[in-house]
């Protein structure tokens, strides 16, 4: 569905994106992270022919932003990060003027209206100025208005900067229910959101194409071990943190044990095993057999943040495997 | 076409939701008004002292009011256009609706030509207002409707000329201020290059007279409709079209 090969952007003095090269399938979410200023909205600018590339191609939906810049736009919906929206207008006047300017016609639009404000749940607004709208309210006029035309692919430039918890939930599952019928980006910074609405990956940073893969593979190909974090209390009197080390070490598997914080009658552990070696339950039954308390029992999955921490940091690749 | 239109129609709307329009329309009543009550009081008093004189010769309602009228009009555009065109590029850039505008299936011409008809429609229902006066003439009198309406297209020529030069500075910025005060010095330059024509003759002088929009409308506001002003008009409209179409594709470069 898109096709990037060797894109570039040069600005006057600094290379924006150098270089990159990927490829989208059809249906798919795909998160495209970066640290601040690393060129994820140069990428997605020149994607919906807002800028033209310096270097190399890109292709939306079978047409080539240089040569076709109108088929493209006529197939791609874009959520600028800050919404394109004109606060002197009523958001159904908004829907209306960009819907017309997609080029949907007149019989049709009323009922596209009606969808998108559904779907975007802002039924309850249309009639308000969009500059009377709060933070949250503009977002998903935003988005309404970049599904407008029902487009093949969806760009979403930081779709939930500034807004709060809950708004981010919302727009996070709105999200992800345009899934299937919309082959969608999104850009953002924060790496949860990644994990939990996108199938794929894109890092880029300082304008280069750092990895690109399966939210799931990009978490197993860094994780060279798996850690569980552990807490045991004693249940009468005070117990001896080495000495439950010495005992976690000889569960069979287990290829580490470090003491992250000891108290008096508590200590919490952090216990590695080698990969594919499943220690838990084991671990479990030791701590109860010598007659201790097991507080908490957690597996530490190694989040998509230090995976990104990693990918991005200067002069250190995917070498150090097992970090924290 | 129809993207022309969709975009013109949602620029006029914005001048009208918003008090620039009216504050625009009062303004311009206020002045052509004052305008219009010296002409018509100096024709009276001239039309009386000349009947007591005993010389009955009749005066000519075009000449004595009409044309002073006109001329006083097309300078007060000066000062109206550049309140007209600062906004329309310099405010979507600066609150990023631009990217909405530039990334749909509309190409740059359209967008141009849709606003700078909107700059247009809005400058004609301010002349407009100036109707109301002189139709008060045909009321009290029998004044020629042709050359006032060579006159209306004169003013319309010169506006869409200065329009489209304020349509192409409020590319060049995001800053509605900057943009009006540069339409502004621009509009007042062109009108002031004709004054050197009073004390020069050498050919610099010519060429800049010639540049003055306020020369040209000179034979409009006689009623003469002179194919050289309108070819002068009609190719500065092109050539503030062409120059914003120019600095629109520059900002997709550069930005």
């Amino acid at each position: 569905m898109i096709k990037v090969e060797g894109l570039t952007k040069r600005y006057a003095r600094t290379v924006a994106v150098d270089d990159i090269s990927f490829e989208i399938e059809k249906g798919q979410i795909v998160g495209f992270l970066g640290p601040n200023g690393a060129g994820k909205t140069t990428t997605m600018r020149v994607l919906t022919c807002f800028l033209p590339p310096t270097a190399g191609a890109a292709n939306v939906a079978g047409f080539d932003v240089l040569k076709n810049p109108l088929e493209v736009k006529k197939r791609i919906g874009y959520l600028p990060e800050t919404p394109p929206l004109y606060p002197e207008m009523e958001v159904d006047e908004y829907l209306t003027f960009v819907g017309r300017l997609k080029g949907i016609g007149r019989p049709e639009l009323a009922k596209r209206i009606d969808e998108v404000c559904e779907r975007c749940a802002i039924g309850d607004v249309r009639k308000k100025l969009v500059g009377k709208l709060s933070k949250g309210y503009r977002q998903r006029v935003g988005l309404a208005q970049a599904i407008i035309h029902n487009p093949e692919v969806l760009v979403l430039d930081e779709p939930t900067a500034g807004l709060d918890p809950k708004q981010i939930i919302e727009t996070r599952e709105l999200i992800k229910g345009l899934a299937g019928d919309h082959t969608i980006i999104l850009s953002t910074h924060i790496l949860p959101e990644v994990e939990q609405t996108c199938q794929q990956v894109i890092i880029i940073a300082k304008g280069k194409l750092v990895a690109t893969d399966s939210v799931s593979n990009l978490t197993n190909r860094l994780r060279g071990s798996e850690a569980v974090a552990v807490e045991v209390e004693a249940r009468d009197g005070v117990i001896d943190p080495v000495v439950v080390r010495q005992r976690l070490e000889q569960v069979p598997g287990v290829s580490r044990v470090i003491i992250k914080e000891t108290r008096e009658k508590r200590h919490g552990f952090e216990v590695e095993s080698l990969q594919g070696r499943p220690v838990r339950a084991e671990l479990a039954r030791t701590v109860v057999e010598a007659g201790w308390n097991l507080n908490e029992l957690r597996p530490l999955a190694l989040s998509l943040e230090e995976i990104f921490l990693q990918l991005t940091a200067p002069d250190q690749g995917e070498a150090e495997g097992g970090a924290k | 076409m129809k993207n022309v239109w969709i975009i013109c129609r949602k620029e006029l709307k914005s001048y009208f939701v918003s008090p620039i329009a009216y504050g625009l329309m009062a303004f311009f009543a206020a002045i052509s008004g004052y305008f219009f009550y010296i002409a018509t009081a100096i024709f009276v008093t001239r039309g009386v002292e000349s009947q007591m004189m005993g010389r009955g010769t009749p005066m000519d309602l075009n000449e004595w009011v009409i044309r002073p009228l006109l001329m006083n009009v097309s300078v007060i555009g000066l000062f109206l256009i550049p309140m007209i065109t600062m906004r329309l590029f310099a405010e979507e850039k600066r609150s990023g609706t631009i990217e909405l505008l530039a990334t749909s299936p509309v190409r740059d011409l359209e967008i141009i030509l849709g606003k700078w008809f909107a700059a247009l429609i809005m400058y004609a229902c301010i002349l407009g207002i100036s109707m109301l006066n002189l139709s008060l003439l045909f009321v009290y009198g029998k004044p020629d409707w042709k050359p006032l309406l060579v006159g209306y297209l004169g003013l319309l020529l010169q506006g869409g000329c200065l329009l489209s030069i304020g349509t192409f500075i409020s590319t060049t910025t995001r800053n509605q201020i900057i943009a009006g005060v540069a339409t502004f010095g621009i509009c007042l330059l062109l009108w002031v290059f004709d004054w050197v024509s009073a004390y020069e003759t050498a050919n610099w002088a010519k060429v800049m007279s010639y540049l003055s929009v306020v020369t040209h409308f000179e034979t409009f506001a006689k009623g003469v409709l002179d194919t050289k002003d309108i070819v002068f008009y009609l190719s500065m409209i092109f050539f503030g079209l062409f120059l914003t179409s120019r600095s629109m594709e520059s900002l997709r470069w550069r930005s």
